[in-house]
């Protein structure tokens, strides 16, 4: 029913001197979830709000199911959004909000009232339908918001921005599976802005990764965590986020420091002047006796479900695991990496190279 | 939400209305009396700062000016400084009286100071605080303290009551919290507060003539006694009717972005 | 709501002010309430009179009592009207502001202006204002061809008082309500678009609600300061013509201060005192009540 498409849409809150979004070109199609993470100030809400039509791109186009909705008002597009603190109206009862966009867009009453106790069913407000919603607790509150959104069955799209902020953290995970059933049930495209990256993996089907206005990258959460595409997003998914090491490139091999190691491709020399760094995740990087190259251990962190090595490689700190049953070595210290698993990245962008 | 062209043409129309008797107490203040009181002139035809100067150069009437700033200021300090923990105690805490208490001070805002003006100046005789600054700025305190209360009441109201118990829990004492930690969190509060109470010592002129002689005498009282000796000196009233509002709208300027922070008194 | 921890102790925050509001406001209400129970044969010649003056001040039928009931009514009807107008025009003026930039501020200082002037300044601004030879107010109106003049004219002279008011106190209901705009959270207002709400109903669901703190503040001072109007008629029309303008605290100074007349004007400032609370109690009353009973 929906697919939202972004046409080259950039914006600029100061006349183009400087860009809170930069170009995007995207596609979201009807019955996904997704994601957009990043640090704040990153322009993920500013992308939300260009799409709910609160704010209006200054440059590009933004079509749903193919029609041009650029320059329509909010009220004319069909969606619906969750904001960061609960907004519910407090004059009204949980029936009278949930009814409140229905009623604006002149549907019969008795329509109103079945999709109104659908909804609540489905949320599981029936039991508070007639209490003052100014009352309720801000998870209640939430789900009022969300369900003034749901109602209306035209809508093309819910729009979530860091809706779980204000809420108490052990009400938090109950809340979110209720998002994650409501998708499953209403079978709509659901967006959802965060900056915390636990939300964002289990949310969604897919993620967009941002940062100072830009996508680093759209992959789902195995891909982003497998292989990804910008140091910031290795770093930034994950705990700890992927090890990142200054590396010259030489071919198929890469000298950090001192020590060389084997990479699983050919590289072209990188452009003089370029920063150039060997990512690994310290999930596929294991402290050994011996290994590819020589680590000095630092300390070593007992997590219960695994043990994690801070070592220094030559002058640079990073992550390692330390197997089950494995004791520390000593002196030979090193880490174990697959070559596949090693990634190579010019001036943060990871780069690919000639299969051997 | 985006807005027409409607409420800008509201706001200019209403805002004109507004100046115009401003307009006109400058437009009175620039003229000669004999031609404020012969005709109508939309704009003063032969302006002239004479009385702005004589006032400026005159030194009961600066004497006035400084006397009159001395017991607001005392005035605006006494009020926000004695009705902040009180605001703290009625927004936070229950105790024996406290809705009595709390509606007790606000009904002082409602006794017409033109009653009680003869008891006052009986009673400042008394003390022996007549025609100081004191007995004005004391006086003031009977409605600014209340109204004072009642605004920063609000205001801490919005503040959530999680700060005070993490304070407490951090193990500061509570004139430290309250000093350190609370009263930044509401300075917005405190600064609306003191405006406020500037503005109604500044403006009250009943009391404070009522209890002045000759030290202490008030701007407004100085107004009031230069139209008794000679007849209405129109201009001189106005130019010093102009001068009234300079200190207030000094005030408010510093004040303007806390009312363009918005508050809503309580939690929203 | 979460209760209040009860704490006695607080008693001490508020000790401070309790001294301070008690200095001022103890003696002198005492004296009243002395001069409304006593009769003086003369010079501080008091003697107990009991509830005499107040049966007076209440009796209709007395020249006093009449006098009372007459100025009662211009009290009430003077509120009302100043109310009726200023508040509705101090929202609407708010929602005209503009939420940022650079013209805030200079329209926060221009319009808090009016009240920034002591108030007999406020009066002989108006007193030469309002006249029909030389005001521009007063020739404006009568150039509309409406007669006007407000001190021979009691409807003109009342018109003027209201109007006065409505200047020089809109600015406050203005900048509370401003405030309390201000203090939406846009979120609101975005999720009011997405729910495709009127400009109505914005108002009355989302920004009428939150006002209503400030409103509770805004309300029960214009009421209090209006109901005890004094300075600008005694300025401007100085109570009349005849008594169209004699309100009940100009009546009270005329009783005490003109006849002498000090049993009588105590005992009716006191009546005064006690409706102004009342009035302001009821107010209080329906607007915390209003919402707390439609939640239950």
């Amino acid at each position: 029913m929906a697919r939202i498409t972004l046409d080259g849409i950039a914006h600029s809150y100061d006349q183009d001197l400087s860009y809170a979004l930069k170009p995007i070109n995207h596609e979201w199609t009807q019955g996904r979830s997704y994601a957009l993470l990043g640090p704040s100030g990153c322009g993920k809400t500013t992308l939300l709000n260009i799409i709910s039509g609160l704010v209006f791109p200054s440059q590009g186009r933004l079509l749903f199911d193919g029609k041009d909705v650029t320059n329509l008002p909010t009220e004319q597009r069909n969606i619906a959004q969750v904001f960061q603190f609960p907004v519910v109206y407090d004059t009204m009862t949980v029936a009278e909000n949930l009814a409140f966009p229905l009623k604006n867009r002149g549907l019969g009453r008795a329509a109103i009232r079945t999709r109104v106790s659908e909804i609540a069913d489905l949320l599981g407000l029936t039991s508070d339908l007639h209490r003052r919603a100014r009352r309720l607790t801000a998870d209640a509150k939430q789900k009022i918001s969300l369900g003034r959104g749901l109602v209306r069955s035209d809508v093309a799209a819910v729009l979530f921005d860091e809706p779980l902020t204000v809420i108490d953290p052990s009400l938090k995970w109950e809340l979110r599976s209720k998002l994650k059933a409501v998708h499953r049930a209403l079978d709509v495209l659901m967006i959802y802005v965060t900056h915390d990256q636990v939300e964002a993996l289990t949310f969604a089907d897919e993620v967009v990764v941002m940062k100072d206005g830009r996508i680093l990258q759209i992959a789902t959460p195995t891909q982003l965590f497998e292989q990804p595409e910008h140091t910031f997003v290795g770093y930034f998914i994950g705990s700890p986020g992927m090890n990142l090491v200054d590396a010259e490139i030489d071919g198929a091999e890469a000298r950090v420091g001192e020590q060389t190691v084997r990479l699983s491709a050919r590289y072209n020399k990188p452009p003089a002047g370029s920063s150039v760094r060997l990512g690994f995740r310290p999930d596929y990087t294991t402290l050994v006796a011996g290994g590819d190259m020589k680590v000095r251990v630092q300390r070593i962190e007992d997590l219960g479900r695994r043990r994690l090595a801070k070592v220094s490689l030559g002058a640079q700190d990073i992550f390692a695991v330390v197997p089950h049953g494995q004791s520390v070595p000593g002196d030979a210290a090193g880490i174990a990496i697959k070559p596949e698993r090693l990634f190579v990245y010019v001036n943060d962008e990871r780069v690919a190279g000639e299969p051997l | 939400m985006r807005r027409g062209v409607m409420p800008r043409v509201m706001l200019i129309a209403y805002l004109a209305m507004l100046m115009l008797p401003i307009y006109w107490l400058i437009n009175l203040s620039l003229r000669p009396n004999e031609d404020i009181m012969s005709r109508m002139a939309l704009w003063p035809h032969h302006p002239t700062l004479e009385k702005y100067f004589f006032i400026l150069n005159d030194p009961t009437w600066v004497h006035a000016f400084g006397v009159s700033l001395t017991y607001v200021l005392i005035n605006t300090v006494i009020s926000v400084t004695v009705a902040l923990p009180a605001a703290y105690a009625f927004n936070r805490f229950s105790f024996i009286g406290d809705k009595h208490l709390f509606f007790w001070l606000l009904t002082n805002l409602m006794a017409p100071a033109a009653v009680y003006a003869m008891p006052f100046f009986n009673l400042y005789y008394a003390v022996g605080l007549f025609d100081t600054v004191w007995a004005v700025a004391l006086a003031h305190c009977l409605f600014n303290v209340p109204l004072a209360v009642w605004i920063l009441e609000g205001f801490i109201g919005g503040v959530p009551r999680e700060i005070d118990e993490s304070a407490a829990i951090d193990g500061y004492s509570f004139s430290r919290f309250f000093i350190r930690i609370f009263l930044p969190l509401i300075a917005n509060g405190i600064g609306v507060t003191a405006f406020f109470c500037f503005m109604f010592s500044w403006v009250e002129q009943l009391l404070a003539t009522t209890l002045t002689a000759t030290n202490a005498l008030p701007f407004a009282a100085v107004m009031t006694r230069s139209y008794s000796v000679s007849g209405m000196d129109w201009t001189l009233l106005a130019a010093a009717g102009v001068l009234t509002m300079i200190p207030g709208a000094i005030v408010i300027w510093f004040v303007r972005n806390h009312i363009a922070k918005g508050f809503a008194l309580g939690r929203v | 709501m979460i209760e209040k921890p009860i704490n006695n102790r607080a008693w001490l925050l508020v000790l401070p002010v309790l001294a301070f509001v008690l200095f001022s406001a103890l003696l002198p209400m005492m004296t009243v309430v002395n001069y409304s129970l006593q009769d003086s044969m003369g010079a501080n010649n008091f003697f107990w009179n009991g509830d005499a003056w107040f049966r007076d001040v209440l009796n209709p039928s007395t020249d006093i009592g009449a006098r009372f009931f007459d100025a009662l009514g211009r009290n009430l009807s003077f509120s009302f009207a100043a109310l009726l107008i200023e508040v509705p025009l101090g929202i609407a003026i708010a929602l005209c502001l503009p939420r940022g930039g650079w013209a805030v501020g200079p329209c926060l200082v221009l319009i808090a202006l009016p009240m920034l002037i002591p108030w007999n300044v406020v009066g002989t601004i108006w007193q030469i204002f309002a006249r029909a030879d030389i005001g521009l107010f007063g020739a404006a109106v009568n150039g509309l061809g409406i007669p006007y003049n407000d001190t021979q004219n009691p409807v003109s002279a009342w018109i003027t008082i209201v109007i006065i008011d409505v200047w020089h106190w809109t600015p406050l209901v203005i900048l509370l309500s401003y405030a309390g705009l201000r203090a939406i959270p846009d979120a609101f207002y975005q999720a009011a678009r997405i729910d495709a709400a009127s400009r109505w109903a914005v108002f009355v669901n989302i920004e009428l609600p939150k006002l209503q703190k400030v409103l509770v503040i805004a309300v029960l001072l214009r009421f209090m300061q209006t109901f005890m109007i004094y300075t600008e008629p005694f300025v401007v029309t100085g109570g009349g013509p005849g008594s169209a303008t004699t309100f009940l605290s100009i009546d009270l100074v005329k009783i005490a201060l003109g006849q002498v007349d000090l049993g009588n004007a105590a005992a009716m400032s006191l009546i005064y005192n006690l409706i102004t609370i009342t009035l302001c109690w009821i107010f209080y009353t329906i607007m915390t009540q209003l919402d707390r009973r439609r939640d239950a």
